[in-house]
């Protein structure tokens, strides 16, 4: 008698992310498509459920941004119970949402997307990651892996623990801050600063160097969408929406985030997972928008600490006349500049006394049917939408997820980088190296929940006009 | 009274005769496992997780509800009763829907912690997900039957020490489930006094306080022997009422 031992479904291959390029009867380039085929289904689970509970769950979402789908739903349950929450409770949810984009930008640039352009894109595969990099670039990877130490650090001296953290709630958080720990935290202060700094000067070197490679990496007009103060600044906590066009005209200001769903509609492909938002104004065409650093960095008229708002000068000046960086290479750089501002403004916030305050949580009952919380998470503005009934049970809930925002953008880079290199209807390295590279321009979740190594599981298949596949290549 | 000896895991023990051999085992220090089984409410033996080995009974028999005899031989820690612990958990959590990661007693659960100390890694039946409803009706807390375990100390406390009798169980077999009153909302419940017993002696996050986050609730049961203590010895009652 035999034994069969089955694993179905078998993960971690390339279910994750497939592309196809689709060709046309001359074999050059038609489209491509950038699919997702993984199928969460937290919108129709969570159906039922408690509002209390949502922070919780919703973390569950992702391993890397845990703390901002944390963050946006609070906001929503905040919304729900029509109370405002205690004032220390703002900025140490403000300290969280800072902790996550440095934590989650440090592990974009330097352990995913540093190996590409410092290695280069046609560096052999096996060495072209984070290990690779070590050998050349010690120091740096060393930095590198400690600033998302810090930012995990205070995430976890915050809520508990660094990942899937229940503690922002309904109403505020859960606990206090005291001066031990706020000063270990300020202790970071300093050495980040000097990371993302050396990080930076790196990058505008190594800018210069790709200017050949990077013209396709993404490089059209699109609307960009974030969140911006009332004044004007870079905002990642409340603040309202601002739509710039790929010109740098802002064509909407001061729109109220809780009510996205008027400005923004999405629709599904049947061909992909990941739904595609638009501005409604505009079409579904024309209203294609990219959220996360390059929209944020773009749309913000400055940046309210002056390290970072000098950065984003140079930035802009770089732009030049068009008004805003169109390009998305330039994700990475907006990153960098996102990351500074974190770090300056996790310090300021820290020195603020009302960080130290003892009450930290508001309560009440449920007090309005519906609730929307947005935040920016280091991907891009996420939306956190729930309706309720009156006992507080879910019967709605919507999710507007960064990376869902970015899904037109980053189907136009692919097709962008396959015009390009893809001439006699084959797949080559440099062909999957450059696709893989445009789409860590934009950082997606689904790539750095799973590819740490930066080996994305990648399928991309080329299809002639007829839909016969003549060129396929798995990583 | 007559003070009967017996052997509980090869220790002689003694005991009185309206005592329960798990009674007698927590005397002695000898540990047995519980679910359902609180002090201060009555035994039902419906957990089935405290049964053991009688010499000469072909039957396990719950620790809970069996008297000692003379010279009883009791076995609280064999491999079999192991095994049928080990069983009875992952049978609990394959009928319920327990996603301890996101519940709100999380780390602070009776189930969780019986599960850990019988060392369940997985489950080696399969998962019934069956659907289940969540009352919040009530204005402070919340029934959710995903992760009620019919352990039925929410219907004892309430018909026995508060004396309002709100929670019954409905159905039979695997459909069986806690209602409230008559199988109405919990927050149409005349007979329910908002006292929050049922809460406090839920082993689970079944029933829980009303704006409770994940792994934010604890449970406290101490209330309840001061309650029956205080009632046997009729310390509310006046010295008038004692008399006559």
């Amino acid at each position: 008698m035999s034994n069969t031992i089955t694993i179905e479904p078998v993960s971690r291959i390339e279910g994750h992310a497939k592309i196809t390029i689709h060709l046309d009867s001359k074999n050059s380039v038609k489209t491509a498509r950038f699919h997702v085929n993984e199928f969460r289904g937290f919108e129709k689970f969570c159906e039922g459920r408690l509002m209390w509970e949502m922070p919780g769950i919703t973390s569950r979402i992702c391993g890397i941004c845990p703390a901002s789908h944390l963050i946006a739903s609070a906001k929503a349950g905040d919304e729900i119970l029509a109370i405002a929450i205690p004032e220390t409770a703002e900025n140490l949810r403000r300290i969280l949402t800072l902790a996550q984009w440095i934590q989650s930008h440090a592990l974009s640039f330097f352990h995913l997307s540093s190996p590409d352009f410092l290695l280069g894109f046609d560096s052999d595969p096996a060495k072209r990651n984070v290990f690779g990099l070590m050998e050349d670039h010690r120091d740096l990877v060393r930095r590198g892996i400690r600033l998302r130490k810090f930012g995990q650090e205070v995430i976890e001296i915050l809520g508990g623990r660094r990942i899937h953290t229940p503690w922002a709630v309904a109403g505020g958080v859960r606990e206090p801050l005291d001066t031990g720990n706020r000063d270990s935290m300020l202790g970071w202060i300093p050495e980040a600063k000097e990371t993302t700094r050396i990080a930076l000067t790196l990058f505008k070197e190594v800018l210069d160097k790709y200017q050949q490679d990077i013209v396709s990496f993404g490089s059209f007009r699109s609307l960009f969408v974030g969140l911006v103060s009332d004044k004007g600044d870079l905002e990642y906590y409340h603040g309202s929406l601002r739509v710039m066009d790929g010109l740098g005209n802002v064509i909407a200001d001061k729109l109220d985030a809780r009510r996205y769903f008027d400005y923004f509609a999405e629709r599904a492909e049947s061909w992909s997972f990941l739904k595609f938002p638009y501005y409604k104004k505009l079409g579904f065409q024309r209203g294609a928008y990219r959220v996360g650093p390059l929209a944020r960095v773009n749309i913000c008229d400055q940046i309210s600490t002056p390290l970072a708002e000098a950065e984003r000068v140079q930035f802009k000046e770089m732009t030049g006349e068009a008004g805003a960086q169109n390009n998305s290479f330039y994700y990475h750089y907006a990153r960098l500049i996102e990351l500074l501002f974190a770090v300056e403004e996790m310090e300021r916030l820290l020195n603020d006394p009302v960080t130290l305050g003892r009450t930290t949580r508001s309560k009440a009952l449920i007090n309005r049917s519906e609730g929307v919380g947005a935040a920016e998470a280091p991907r891009g503005i996420l939306f956190h939408h729930y309706t309720v009934d009156e006992n507080g049970v879910l019967q709605k809930v919507n999710l507007l997820i960064a990376t869902a925002q970015n899904n037109s953008a980053m189907n136009r880079t692919v097709t962008q980088i396959a015009t390009q290199f893809i001439d006699d209807a084959k797949l080559t390295e440099g062909i999957l190296n450059r696709i893989e590279a445009g789409i860590r321009c934009f950082d997606p979740c689904l790539s750095c929940s799973t590819h740490a190594l930066g080996a994305m599981p990648l399928h991309v298949q080329l299809v002639s006009e007829e839909g016969i596949i003549l060129d396929e290549v798995k990583r | 009274m007559s003070v009967l000896t017996l052997t509980i895991d090869e220790h002689p023990v003694s005991a009185k005769p309206d005592e329960t051999l798990l009674d007698i085992a927590h005397q002695n220090d000898i540990d047995i496992p519980t679910l359902c089984h609180l002090d201060g409410l009555i035994d039902v033996g419906a957990c089935r997780l405290c049964l053991v080995e009688i010499e000469g009974s072909p039957k396990l028999m719950p620790a809970c509800t069996t008297r000692p005899q003379e010279g009883m031989v009791v076995r609280t820690n064999t491999d079999r009763l192991k095994k049928y612990r080990k069983m009875i958990i992952e049978l609990l959590a394959s009928e319920g829907n327990h996603q301890c990661a996101v519940c709100v007693v999380n780390n602070h659960c009776e189930l969780q912690n019986l599960a850990y100390a019988v060392g369940l890694v997985y489950v080696r039946f399969p998962y019934l997900y069956p659907k289940k409803t969540l009352d919040a009706t009530q204005e402070s807390y919340i029934i959710d039957r995903d992760r009620c375990v019919l352990c039925t100390r929410c219907v004892r406390v309430c018909s026995e020490v508060e004396g309002a009798h709100v929670w019954d169980v409905a159905g039979r077999g695997i459909s069986c489930e806690i209602v409230a009153d008559m199988n109405q909302m919990w927050g149409d419940s005349d007979a329910c006094t908002s006292c929050g017993k049922c809460v406090m002696v839920c082993p689970t996050g079944a029933l829980i306080k009303k704006g409770a986050n994940v792994a934010e609730m604890e449970k406290e049961t101490d209330f309840l022997k001061y309650i029956v203590t205080a009632r046997q010895k009729q310390e509310w009652v006046g010295e008038y009422l004692k008399e006559h």
